[in-house]
């Protein structure tokens, strides 16, 4: 009897609950439904929620606090022995007794005999039914794992029987509820309404999450680096800790990591911001609409592109492509064909970078330069400027705090951008400013110390969240900048 | 007088003239300029589209063919169970020498003497690997077989399903090949005598991860995002549009809606390895799930597909117009009933429109994945949301880190079968909006 079966079985005294309160109310109406307050269907909406929510919730509370409660009284009759060697080693032994207890339920009874006297090894036993132990297994455990087991299985039952009862109680005490009178309906729109605000405080908790979760590991990994070195720090060098070995002390400076950031996402920008401003302007004041409907769409295919795709085309063909030319320009000029800019470098990084954002500047600012009034434009006109003065003197100024802000908005994509940098931009933490050799990011380093087995507690993994903190704060910055300019300007015209 | 007066016109004339025709075509040619950037640019932005599929395109249609050398292969008895002991012992069966069986068949089919262990290693190494697990399948699954022979198409390596494809450069040196040429010869007499042959390759869609490429498919990691798929629908579409109907329909008008609404809007511009640090602390070491799980994957996707689903949803809601409501709270509806009987079917195609766009973006999403271990060697498909699986950009992002050609093709295959996923959804959402959206 496990947690979703039970649930299952709530569902079903619910529905048997809906028809049953349906059928009433229909009983009650004598034929007339127009004497009923609401529809028969509420009614039965009504018995259903009445049976199924509290149910649910005493379920989810007790598969919540069950485990935590069983765990710790199974913790306290571990032997002295084990509690007197620290936390760390209790756990671990209440691990091994949770998995000797999943063998335990595979065995007989012979053999649970032969264990109990001491006649078999438990280790090898368990392996026969393909339960593999961590440690030799000792006497003790198989006494808790026992325990472990009686207590799950009392839980579970009474558990069962607990949420069974509260859901067909609630279920008659609904029903016996039903009369013409009953405001079945306004009940039943109360407990949407909180559905729904349920629903958008989601939204709330994912921030909530996101912050309190990296602050958390975050302020974890300053306690054992200080903030000013992390900060500060112009040295990159984690070192490397393999689970259970002793904590090897790296050195953690953000501001490589910072200005790989910065310098490929500016030269994204430097590559995707008149490309996209130059369509946006050409489609917006000069295309035919029929040039505008095929441009405008095929544009738009690059931005629904995944990234990983651009990251690929990044490693197969740009990287190796500027590699070769700047070969042979270095050929043509000093004889030697020596290529000066690496497959992996802030240029390439940059450079498909600047392809993916080319959308969001063209369409971002299309919406914006659209937005500006048709009689200032003819006004401008009017006075006899040409098409091209009235852009740069009237349409763009006009726009201008819209485009910083969809520009602001492009910017922090660029710095978020994972896939590309991954396997375009390289793994080297230094701090230079030849755009032709390698640099690595904030988010490089984040996928980099939190893939692979490494232990969780370490502040070589724990640096992933401070590194998560400072970008979250950075992206977070310049949307919330982007968002109040653009809407300001919005408002000016409407 | 008149002197002074044809004069003097002809100064204030001749001079205005001359320079309105120099500015005049100045400012012509200014304008022409501006024009071509703007065209340029464009042209700019559909070059590099095009470079970029022409790039997947033609290093990937070759993944769709695979080279498979059809042998007869003799199930001997005395190879496979030398001492006629799979009635007691079936595991006998799984662990039988079948790579033996493979070399006897090569060894009959092109003529060498078995005696000569350089050419006869030189030519087993031309069939991949995966032969043996192959040949164990058909044995295990019908043991009947044992004693006959049988015609059995297996992988050829992936470096000779290069060659063979013609992507190995023939004219370099010998000795810096991956094929040697006795190998070419080889495979020419297998080619003529209609042993190897190319076919379409079924194994990419089906196989899972393999270090060789030849084994290699993307069967395993597209179960895991239809998993990842479904738990992002079943959960961010009700969620998100119940979100939507409260923030446009009942909330009042206040700090605490205002709050949520700029916190959403944020929401959706958060670069989206946050959401897979956010699912690595809360779900997997808070919560405790399994790592690697398509569960986890789908609940940080449904957190960050949300954003997108509730903005969509709530222009659709804002788009039927209030003569809807104000009838059907005329006619006596109550305002929940109004809003799902009335507003929000009404307003249903935009919402299905957000929500296979946002869907498209999630099955894309590569980098909250490798956060919470999807990077990861899956051989066999999952059987639930629960195990070990990975996802079908994960599986590319793994693939593009191979070194070798084969694996560059395949790495291609597969984003070409990833982007035709995403142009079919983003189709639907395309058609979906032409067919029901309704104008008022």
């Amino acid at each position: 009897m496990n947690a979703p079966f039970i649930l299952l079985l709530v569902l079903i005294v619910g529905l048997v609950a809906y028809l049953a309160g349906r059928s009433r109310a229909f009983a009650t109406s004598n034929g007339k439904l127009s004497i009923l307050h609401s529809l028969p269907g509420y009614h039965g909406m009504y018995a259903a929620i009445c049976a199924v929510i509290p149910a649910a919730i005493i379920l989810a509370i007790w598969a919540l606090a069950a485990p935590a409660y069983i765990d710790g009284s199974v913790r306290g009759a571990l032997p002295e022995a084990v509690h007197s060697q620290g936390a760390a080693t209790t756990e671990l032994a209440l691990g091994q007794v949770k998995s000797v207890a999943n063998g335990l339920k595979l065995l007989d009874e012979a053999e649970l005999a032969a264990l109990n006297n001491g006649s078999a090894n438990l280790r090898d036993v368990l392996a026969a039914k393909g339960v593999p132990l961590a440690g030799a297994g000792e006497a003790y455990m198989i006494k808790s794992a026992e325990q472990f087991n009686s207590m799950t299985s009392t839980s579970h039952i009474l558990m069962a029987v607990a949420v069974l009862v509260i859901a067909v109680a609630g279920a008659i005490l609904a029903l016996r509820g039903i009369t013409a009178p009953f405001r079945a309906r306004n009940q039943v729109e109360r407990v949407m309404l909180w559905a729904l605000m349920l629903a958008s405080s989601i939204a709330i908790l994912t921030t909530i999450g996101i912050v309190g979760s990296m602050l958390s590991e975050a302020i974890r990994f300053f306690n054992s680096v200080s903030p000013a070195s992390f900060f500060f720090g112009t040295v990159w060098d984690p070192r490397f800790a393999a689970a259970g070995s002793e904590a090897t002390q790296g050195q953690f400076g953000l501001l490589p990591l910072l200005a790989g950031t910065l310098y490929i996402a500016f030269v994204a920008m430097l590559f995707a911001v008149p490309i996209g401003l130059f369509a946006a302007i050409y489609m917006s004041e000069y295309a035919q609409p029929a040039v505008r409907s095929i441009a405008k769409p095929l544009l738009e295919i690059l931005a629904g592109i995944p990234t990983i795709v651009y990251g690929f085309f990044a490693l197969v063909t740009v990287g190796p492509f500027l590699r070769d030319i700047s070969a042979q320009l270095n050929g043509l000029v000093t004889g030697s064909y020596v290529s000066f800019i690496q497959a992996q470098s802030v240029l390439t990084a940059g450079i498909v970078m600047g392809i993916m954002l080319i959308p969001f500047v063209s369409s971002l600012s299309d919406d914006i330069i659209t937005q500006v009034p048709r009689a200032l434009r003819d006004g401008s006109l009017g006075l006899g400027a040409t098409r091209s003065e009235t852009i740069k003197k009237v349409v763009l100024p006009a726009a201008l705090p819209g485009i910083v802000g969809a520009l602001l908005l492009t910017a922090s994509r660029a710095v978020g951008e994972t896939m590309i940098v991954v396997l375009a931009a390289g793994v080297a933490a230094r701090m230079q400013l030849n755009p032709f050799e390698a640099m690595t990011t904030v988010t490089v380093k984040i996928v980099n110390q939190l893939t692979g087995d490494l232990e969780f507690n370490s502040p070589q993994t724990l640096v992933a969240f401070a590194l998560g903190i400072t970008l979250f704060c950075i992206t977070l910055c310049l949307n919330i900048y982007a968002l109040y300019i653009v809407r300001k300007y919005r408002e000016q015209y409407e | 007088m008149t002197e002074i007066a044809s004069s003097s016109s002809s100064a204030y004339a001749r001079p205005s003239a001359t320079r309105r025709d120099i500015g005049i075509k100045r400012r012509y040619a200014a304008e022409r300029r501006f024009r071509a950037y703007g065209m340029a640019a464009i042209l700019t932005g559909l070059f590099f589209l095009f470079v970029l599929l022409w790039t997947v395109i033609s290093n990937g249609y070759t993944a769709f063919q695979q080279t498979t050398v059809t042998l007869p292969i003799e199930f001997a008895e005395k190879i496979i169970d030398p001492k006629n002991e799979r009635a007691a012992n079936p595991s006998k069966l799984m662990s039988a020498n079948y790579p033996l069986l493979v070399r006897d068949a090569l060894v009959k089919a092109l003529g060498i003497d078995p005696a000569n262990r350089a050419d006869v290693k030189k030519a087993t190494d031309m069939i991949s690997a995966s032969a043996r697990t192959q040949l164990r399948d058909i044995v295990v699954a019908n043991p009947a077989v044992i004693g006959t022979t049988v015609n059995v198409p297996l992988l050829a390596e992936g470096n000779i399903d290069s060659a063979n494809k013609g992507q190995i450069d023939l004219t370099v040196e010998e000795s810096k090949r991956k094929v040697n040429d006795q190998q070419i010869g080889w495979m020419k007499t297998l080619t003529d005598s209609g042993a190897m042959t190319k076919n379409f390759n079924t194994g990419i869609f089906t196989f899972g991860a393999s270090s060789r490429p030849e084994a290699a498919g993307i069967g395993v990691a597209a179960l895991g995002s239809l998993y990842m798929m479904l738990i992002v629908l079943a959960l961010a579409l009700p969620i998100g549009v119940a979100a939507s109907i409260y923030l446009e329909e009942f909330a009042p008008k206040n700090r605490l809606t205002d709050l949520i609404e700029v916190n959403i809007n944020n929401l959706a511009a958060v670069p989206s390895i946050v959401y897979g640090l956010l699912g690595l602390s809360i779900f997997i070491n808070f919560a405790g799930m399994p790592r690697s799980a398509a569960l986890v994957g789908g609940l940080v996707l449904t957190l960050m597909t949300l954003p997108t689903i509730i903005i969509a949803t709530r222009a659709a809601l804002k788009a039927v117009p209030p003569s809807i409501r104000s009838a059907a709270l005329g006619l006596g509806a109550s305002k929940m009933q109004t809003i799902f009987h009335h507003v929000l079917p009404l307003a249903m195609p935009g919402v299905l429109t957000g929500t296979i766009i946002g869907l498209a973006h999630a099955l894309g999403e590569t980098a909250p994945l490798l956060l919470i271990g999807m990077v990861a060697f899956v051989v066999d498909y999952p059987g639930s949301p629960m195990e070990p699986s990975t996802a079908l950009p994960v599986q590319i992002y793994m693939w593009a880190n191979e070194a070798e050609r084969a694996f560059v093709e395949r790495t291609s295959g597969a984003i070409m079968i990833l982007l035709i996923f995403l142009v079919v959804m983003n189709l639907g959402a395309i058609l979906l909006r032409r067919r029901f959206e309704r104008r008022w």
